[in-house]
């Protein structure tokens, strides 16, 4: 007799939905993960450079996308990278694996609870920006950003997924902090990458948040360069984020924490 | 019998043994579970159990030898769909509720138990709507309890479901264990607690240093395990020592001789009466840990 199990998609769903009301109850995720980027934005993007331009968009439009950019970034990272590393460490990740929920499912409702989550940064900032930033931009442009940061999170959920089957759960909030905040900086994510030293612009394109940071920017009209080859280029850091993941979980497998 | 006893095994272990790295965590490990039995792997801390338990919920693969679930490997989702495991976990998301919990784990399973009957089965009614966090030791053992049958699951696994409980909590908890095996169920429980395994079990399995060392029904390995410990210095031979009725091993240890008994009383009596000169009388309940080192080295000896 073989036996039957339950269609993939429903089980997606399910723990999707799980996933996305655990965290909306959990202050310490929900509070630093808004408020980061709108803060941020506040500042840089809007109080501080008042009517300043970034080339051919006023600094606050600029900033929407690199700050929304920053954003799902952290969303992305805390909630896998953090979460799957603190669930390995408490032993419900194990109790998870004994279930016959397929390991994919597990990572797959992560990947849209940081999803979900983008988009709820996305509308902050946007609101923000109309209201106080005085951004004017065309429908379009406005949902052709919202639509390249919502599925930024994708590339940067695999990354957290690789770090969170990758680090000790111990050490994984501050580790992952560490990668977080100089990463976004150094991809051009605080400050525009025009305005930093050159060697900045050298090693940015190393990072995947620069990708996303020029397609955002693109949507906003600010950068004219063609978009393929950073539509590929966090293609190819997906692919190679979801190899480190799955061999990061193989040599997971035998360890027991706690 | 041959033939009734393949189609009643509900998992086997065949021949298994588990190393990591140098250490020898399981060898030789042959044990077949069976429906509507409460089968109890004894033993210390670090003996094996929490290995044979991973290997049995497909989290990890043998060395060597095969486990099998229903005939399929536990490594697959879909074997794992007959099994239901309650696991060491030291916390659980906290900001979900019991029934969300539960909800999703019945989601895994292609023919759950009804939600009602789970909340019945565990003992959480009332509880439905609190956030894991705000739930007791005993509840939130009851939670995990929940999720372990909520799949109707025809295996359930139990690692050491009652640490951390109290009496009264314990033999609430076995109650509900024995249900689960009257239902038909086999179940396996891991506990280093003879008590618990002599009150769930129909069989006890003890295991220490990854091997098998006695295995019977609860009263044969009673027999074997909880006895008194007889330590004297005397001028017998450990050889006669050991032929005298009631001793279940006898060694020596520097100039005394130690002696494993059911029952002290006539063994002492003998020993006076051999060895008049015997001094050094000591008479004291053995502890399980020792007792289960005696069935090793008794294991070794032979």
């Amino acid at each position: 007799m073989t036996p039957t199990t339950v269609a993939l998609p429903h089980i997606v769903i399910a723990e999707a939905k799980a996933e996305c009301i655990k965290v909306l109850r959990l202050p310490r995720f929900v509070i630093p993960t808004l408020a980061f980027p709108m803060l941020f934005y506040a500042m840089f993007g809007i109080a501080l450079n008042r009517g300043a331009s970034a080339g051919t968009v006023s600094v606050s439009t600029y900033m929407l996308a690199t700050y929304g950019t920053f954003g799902v970034l952290g969303a992305a990272l805390s909630g896998l990278g953090i979460g799957i590393a603190t669930e390995r460490g408490q032993g419900w990740f194990t109790l998870k694996r004994a279930s016959p929920m397929p390991g994919i499912a597990y990572v797959l409702a992560k990947t849209t609870m940081s999803m979900m989550f983008s988009a709820i940064i996305v509308l902050l900032l946007f609101a923000m920006g109309a209201a106080l930033g005085n951004v004017h931009m065309p429908l379009a442009s406005w949902l052709a950003l919202g639509a390249t940061l919502v599925l930024g999170a994708i590339p940067f959920s695999a990354l957290g997924c690789a770090l969170g089957f990758a680090v000790g759960p111990n050490s994984a909030p501050a580790l992952i902090n560490l990668i977080y905040l100089p990463m976004s900086f150094t991809a051009g994510l605080w400050l525009p990458i025009e305005m930093m030293p050159r060697f900045f612009s050298v090693i940015a394109p190393l990072l995947p948040p620069f990708h996303l940071a020029r397609l955002a920017l693109h949507a906003v009209g600010a950068d004219s360069s063609a978009v393929l080859p950073h539509i590929a280029a966090l293609m190819a850091f997906t692919a190679l984020f979801t190899i480190a993941a799955v061999v990061a979980y193989r040599r997971d497998e035998d360890k027991t924490y706690g | 019998m041959s033939a009734s006893a393949e189609s009643d095994v509900v998992a086997r272990f065949h021949d298994v043994t588990k190393r990591f790295g140098e250490v020898m965590a399981l060898r030789d490990f042959d044990l077949d579970l069976a429906p509507g039995r409460v089968t109890a792997l004894l033993g210390p801390n670090g003996a094996g159990k929490t290995t044979a338990v991973r290997m049995l919920l497909g989290l990890t693969a043998p060395s060597a030898g095969s486990v099998t679930v229903f005939g399929g490997d536990p490594r697959n989702a879909g074997t794992r769909t007959r099994i239901g495991a309650m696991l060491q976990v030291a916390k659980v998301p906290e900001t979900l509720r019991v029934g969300e919990h539960i909800r999703l784990f019945q989601s895994y399973y292609p023919s759950p138990m009804p939600y009602v009957e789970v909340i019945e089965a565990a003992g959480l009614q009332g509880l439905d709507r609190s956030q894991f966090g705000k739930l007791s030791g005993g509840q939130k053992q009851r939670l995990l309890f929940a999720l372990a049958l909520c799949g109707n699951a025809s295996l359930i696994v139990l690692d050491e479901p009652t640490v951390g409980l109290d009496v009264e909590a314990r033999r609430v908890l076995w109650d509900r264990i024995r249900r689960l095996s009257d239902s038909g169920r086999a179940v396996l429980l891991t506990t280093h607690y003879l008590d618990e395994a002599d009150a769930l079990a129909h069989r006890i399995v003890v295991i220490a240093r990854g091997e098998i060392v006695a295995d019977g029904s609860p009263a044969e390995v009673k027999a074997r395990v909880s006895g008194r410990r007889i330590r004297c210095i005397t001028t017998l031979a450990l050889a006669m020592v050991q032929g005298i009725p009631g001793v279940s091993s006898a060694r020596q240890s520097g100039d005394a001789t130690e002696i494993l008994a059911a029952v002290a009383e006539p063994v002492v009596r003998e020993l006076l009466l051999r060895d008049p000169t015997l001094s050094g009388l000591e008479v004291g309940g053995a502890g399980l840990e020792e007792a289960f080192l005696s069935l090793t080295r008794e294991k070794v000896a032979v």
